[in-house]
């Protein structure tokens, strides 16, 4: 018997017994998608998955022409068996690209793999900042659809100056990306005029706020918050029954359409900054919110939009290649030269491969809203900053001079 | 051939025909097989514990952690262990884990039974804890990206030459450990999981004796750690969590404890489960917890207890036999 | 800092506290009778406040839910108990027809995932579904009657990791069967006001949990201290030898002590619902903080369990106020300490 022969035997029983059976057909446009569908991030990773599903739903199975092989796997929250996954997605599924990851470290553990198996990975949630800043030129073949985590707060810091807000309190969950949201307020706020006199970094999942709500300095006229999941929905309601009336200035995540549905009327009037609103009133966003909610039952928040634009920007970009798939430096090329009219309104992406899109500065009010005859809590856009870079009003070199927003940068001047 | 030469021989076979083969079957195998020899070594050390101690450890995540946190941090910070100062850096993690070990043992090793695995849970969350908030060392939550593998002559970015080596450590590790039990040290320690007291009366220092194997123990959570690391390219908080210990206490009950191979069963099909079936059918939760019910229900010895089962049978048989051929020999 | 805080400090530290004694007695008095350290203890609390949102969105009372999630989730701990933990006789063939059920449905799936050529036909897929389930069942079914569960009663760690198995299974049970939003559990509005004592805003609602706690722990001692059933509950804790040798019926007792315990632990799931949400990962997160207060107060012990309680919930708020940088170790640092100094805990007995 040949070597080759016996290779191709033993591979065959193995892949019998394990039951891997993989036909590449050369017309279709293979994709592979990573997020957590089972664990305790489960009904975020569907959220993530059901954007993107409902573009191609829409659209026939079909990006620019060509058949969609979509395969979803799931990481379980966790960044080493997301590596695992989308090498297998890579070498077993011959994947043209991989989509995906839901956390900042899977997204960090997932860029490498972009580079050693030189195949494209477009992080389309996953937001930590320094992965298309600092870091970028170590991964030629990553992009983002999505956002960073300080991008839509530099704008809010300048809109609280604009506000009239003098003294700020930060709290956000201790952890990269609560550092990176709130480093961006500060910045920007303390650039405009603002002081932040006060920063209380509560562990991930704290959901008592008993220890750190007395310790608040009375001075303050903003609250600025990072929380994410169910520290959400705990912390406005416990800091209005001790009594404080403090306005808060809430990051994207305390706010969006994932945790709104659920939180009480105590949060009306709470002002919080994104890159989607799913209360934003243009009708392409009107058309997104509908039919996702026809299917899915619920209002739409960014981690469904970022993957219903990202489908929609490989739609584009398919189409502009001429319907096929030209390889990931060519391919990043032509996403990098589309204009697209996403439902959150206009992205492109920056030469650093980040998106430049819209900033909201949102209100959460009750209302009724595109023709649904419920009283709900939106968020409602208050003031919109077009398109937003990463680098703010800075500019790339002078922004890329000053190390990554850490726990203790910027430096808390006016605390004490 | 002793019956004893005769199971290591079945294991040498077993382990070398999967090592021929694996490299083979697809390079997702190849990668599933790697990462699953690694952890292979994590459960190996637990099973010292728990099988052949019978001290049930619910924090081996931490030397794990240790060794992949150092190995990482070296790698990222001081460019170190990506030549040849790799086996120092092994080395470095082997005495990291075993020094830590030798810390929480001071604490873990006077309580005993459900007390010894509260603290040593608690010690476990302590290093979780760490990793989760130096953030200037470890990168808090995003964790560290590594940016390659070592390469010493031996190009490691190859998944297969990386995968030899790794399959390398986990034989050497699994002989080592078997050698450890064999010994009169483990014979000891035999004795104390079966009856501390007397031991204790026939003058044995036993805490001196658990002292000691907890420390070895902790040395290859911290090798296993340093593999782990280089399987995966990234380390992240994640490594050390409360369930990286509880699942490689699972592994061992499931394969057999006091087997070191059984936890090596234990570590296949666990991971074939998480990272496998996960590829297959998006319900493979219930499958894995309904196995660990099951094996513990059903299977008080593991998996290995079935092997022990049929040999037994197999053996009461053939002396049945032989009986019976006694019985009829014309006299 | 004045005053003010630390009454406040002290005011949250305890009512945290309070939440807190209402999952580590369950576990407390679980371990001292029946010596099983149960880990789907933090299940029940998540399942407990799950079947309350459920109660609530159908009725719209939350007083209800109180009630019907409690006695619910203690019903679940029975047959827990009954069919894996202590199971002999009928039960024992109750249980092996549930697990061959359970595995025949699994393989029967899997074949069908991975091989869908095996199988024949697809008429009316429920109805081919559970006839070829049932096929498979009977012959599992018969080799699990012949290898006859080995009983646990007597193993610690294998008791422990059951439990493990079965809170993955109701973790992944309540994702699907409630989802993975973040919930909350809305108390009636006079709950969730505050009142104004001296300048200090209280909230009603930790009020609230700090009141429950204390009329269930005064009820708690009540049963153990006066009553028959408490009095054999406590010989039980104590030898459970000798008490089976004086006639008190400990299988009974282990069955009266598992449904308590899983009562309490969900009671303080609808309470805590409301201060800290419902959401997938709380069962976890709640597990170490019971095994906190337990270890702290020593297990098998109320009194124990309501000190340990304080101590933790005080411990951590004063920790997180007081130094904030450390925050990850005001939890695990005083349980180490206390465990090195006493392994049992401040109350616990060998």
């Amino acid at each position: 018997m040949t070597n080759k022969l016996q290779k191709t035997l033993l591979a065959g029983c193995l892949a019998f017994g394990l039951g891997l059976t993989t036909q590449v057909n050369a017309e279709e446009l293979r994709i592979g998608y990573i997020s957590p569908v089972t664990g305790i991030f489960a009904q975020v990773g569907k959220d993530m998955v059901d954007g993107f599903q409902l573009y191609l739903d829409q659209h026939g199975g079909k990006l620019g022409g060509m058949d969609v092989k979509f395969i979803v796997e799931d990481d379980q929250g966790k960044p080493d068996t997301g590596v695992t996954k989308a090498k297998k997605l890579i070498l077993q599924d011959k994947v043209h690209m991989f989509i995906g990851g839901l956390l900042a470290s899977t997204g960090y553990a997932l860029a490498p793999v972009s580079t050693s198996e030189k195949t494209l990975y477009i992080s389309s949630v996953s937001s930590a900042d320094d992965l298309t800043q600092r870091q970028l030129s170590k991964y030629p073949y990553f992009m983002r659809t999505s956002w960073t985590s300080s991008l839509p707060h530099h704008p809010l810091g300048q809109w609280a100056c604009d506000n009239g807000f003098k003294k700020v309190i930060i709290i956000a969950a201790d952890y990269a990306f609560g550092y990176e949201t709130a480093g961006g307020f500060q910045s920007a706020f303390e650039a405009c005029g603002g002081k932040v006199i006060q920063k209380i970094w509560p562990p991930l999942g704290t959901k008592d706020f008993g220890p750190y709500i007395p310790t608040f300095k009375a001075d303050a006229d903003g609250i600025f918050t990072t929380m994410v999941g169910p520290m959400a929905l705990q912390f406005p309601k416990q800091l209005r029954g001790a009594g404080i009336k403090t306005k808060i200035l809430g990051s994207g995540v305390s706010y969006d359409e994932f945790v709104l549905p659920f939180m009480g009327d105590e949060v009306i009037g709470d002002v919080s900054a994104l890159h989607y609103s799913a209360a934003i009133d243009t009708p392409a966003n009107q058309a997104f919110v509908k039919a996702y909610r026809e299917k899915f039952g619920k209002v739409p928040g960014y981690y469904s939009e970022n993957n219903y634009t990202t489908a929609m920007w490989l739609d584009e970009a398919i189409k502009k290649a001429g319907g096929k798939y030209p390889g990931p430096e060519e391919f990043i090329k032509i996403m990098a030269s589309i204009k697209l009219d996403a439902p959150r309104g206009p992205v492109e992406l920056d030469d650093m491969r980040n998106p430049i899109e819209n900033v909201y500065i949102k209100k959460v009010e009750k209302k009724k809203m595109f023709g649904y005859d419920k009283d709900e809590l939106w968020n409602t856009v208050i003031k919109t900053y077009p398109k937003v870079s990463q680098f703010w009003t800075e500019g790339k070199e002078k922004f890329l001079a000053h190390p990554v927003y850490d726990r203790d940068y910027p430096p808390c001047k006016f605390c004490e | 051939m002793s019956q004893q030469q005769i199971k290591i021989l079945i294991v040498v076979v077993v382990f070398g025909a999967l090592a021929l083969i694996v490299p083979y079957s697809g390079s997702f195998v190849v990668l599933l097989a790697t990462r699953a020899m690694a952890f292979a070594v994590l459960a190996m050390s637990v099973d010292l514990l728990l099988g052949f101690t019978g001290l049930s450890s619910m924090g081996q995540a931490a030397y794990f952690g240790v060794g992949a946190y150092l190995t990482a941090v070296l790698a990222t910070k001081l460019h170190f262990g990506l030549g040849w100062d790799f086996w120092l850096v092994v080395i470095m993690g082997v005495l990291l884990g075993a020094a830590l070990a030798a810390l929480f043992g001071l604490f873990a090793i006077r309580a005993g039974g459900v007390y010894f695995l509260m603290i040593t849970l608690a010690l476990g969350q302590c290093v979780w804890g760490l990793a989760y908030r130096w953030n200037s060392l470890t990168g808090g939550d995003n964790g560290i990206n590594m940016s390659g593998r070592p390469n010493f002559g031996l190009d490691l970015t190859n998944e297969v030459t990386f995968f030899y080596l790794v399959f390398a450590f986990f034989a050497v590790s699994m002989a080592l450990m078997y050698l450890l039990v064999r010994s009169p040290f483990g014979q000891s320690l035999a004795g104390i999981r079966e009856r501390e007291l007397r031991m204790q009366i026939l003058g044995y220092n036993t805490w001196l004796h658990k002292y000691i194997v907890f420390i070895i123990s902790g040395g290859f959570g911290g090798l296993a750690g340093v593999l782990w690391a280089h399987t995966n390219g990234h380390v992240s908080p994640e490594t050390v969590v409360l369930t990286t210990s509880v699942d490689s206490l699972l592994m061992v009950v499931l394969g057999g404890a006091g087997t070191l191979v059984g936890a090596t069963i234990g570590t296949a099909i666990v991971f074939g489960l998480r990272e496998y079936l996960s590829t297959l059918v998006p319900w493979w939760q219930y499958v894995l917890g309904g196995v660990y019910v099951l094996t513990i229900l059903y299977l008080p010895m593991g998996l290995m207890g079935i092997l022990t089962r049929i040999g037994e049978r197999v053996k009461s048989e053939s002396k049945d036999e032989r009986l019976e051929k006694l019985a009829t020999k014309p006299s | 800092m004045g005053t003010q805080f630390w009454v406040v400090q002290a005011f949250n530290g305890v009512s945290y506290g309070a939440l807190l004694f209402l999952v580590g007695a369950g576990l407390s008095l679980i371990f001292g009778v029946m010596r099983i350290v149960n880990l789907s203890h933090g299940s029940y609390f998540l399942l407990g406040g799950y079947v309350a949102l459920s109660v609530i969105s159908a009725t719209g009372s939350w007083a209800l839910s109180l009630p019907v999630a409690a006695l619910a989730i203690a019903a679940l701990g029975i047959v827990m108990e009954r069919l894996f933990l202590r199971s002999g006789g009928a039960l024992a063939q109750v249980r092996d027809v549930v697990i061959a059920f359970g595995i025949a449905l699994v393989f029967r799936l899997m074949v069908g995932r991975i091989l869908p050529q095996m199988i024949p036909g697809s008429f009316g897929s429920i109805i081919q579904l559970s006839l070829v389930t049932a096929v498979i069942a009977v012959p599992v079914y018969i080799l699990l009657r012949r290898i006859s569960a080995t009983p646990i009663e007597s193993d610690v760690l294998r008791q422990v990791l059951l439990t493990v198995g079965f809170a993955f299974l109701f973790q992944q049970g309540a994702l699907d069967i409630w989802g993975g939003n973040n919930m909350d559990i809305v108390p009636p509005t006079e709950l969730t006001q505050s009142i104004v004592v001296g300048g200090i805003y209280l909230p009603l609602y930790r009020v609230f949990m700090i009141g429950m706690a204390v009329a269930i722990g005064i009820l708690l001692w009540l049963v153990m201290e006066k009553t028959r059933m408490g009095a054999a509950v406590r010989a039980t804790v104590d030898d459970a030898q000798m008490a089976r040798g004086v006639g008190i019926d400990t299988n009974r007792i282990s069955m009266f002590i598992f449904a308590l315990g899983a009562f309490l632990a969900a009671l303080g799931g609808v309470i805590g619902g409301a201060f800290l949400g419902i959401y997938p990962g709380l069962d976890f997160e709640m597990l170490p903080l019971a095994f906190a207060v337990v270890i702290i107060g020593g297990m098998g012990s109320l009194g124990g369990a309501a000190i340990g309680a304080l101590a933790v919930g005080l411990a951590d708020n004063f920790g997180k106020a007081l130094f904030p940088e450390v925050s990850y170790f005001t939890l695990y640092a005083p349980m180490v300490l206390i465990l090195a100094i006493k392994p049992t805990g401040l109350f616990g007995r060998d």
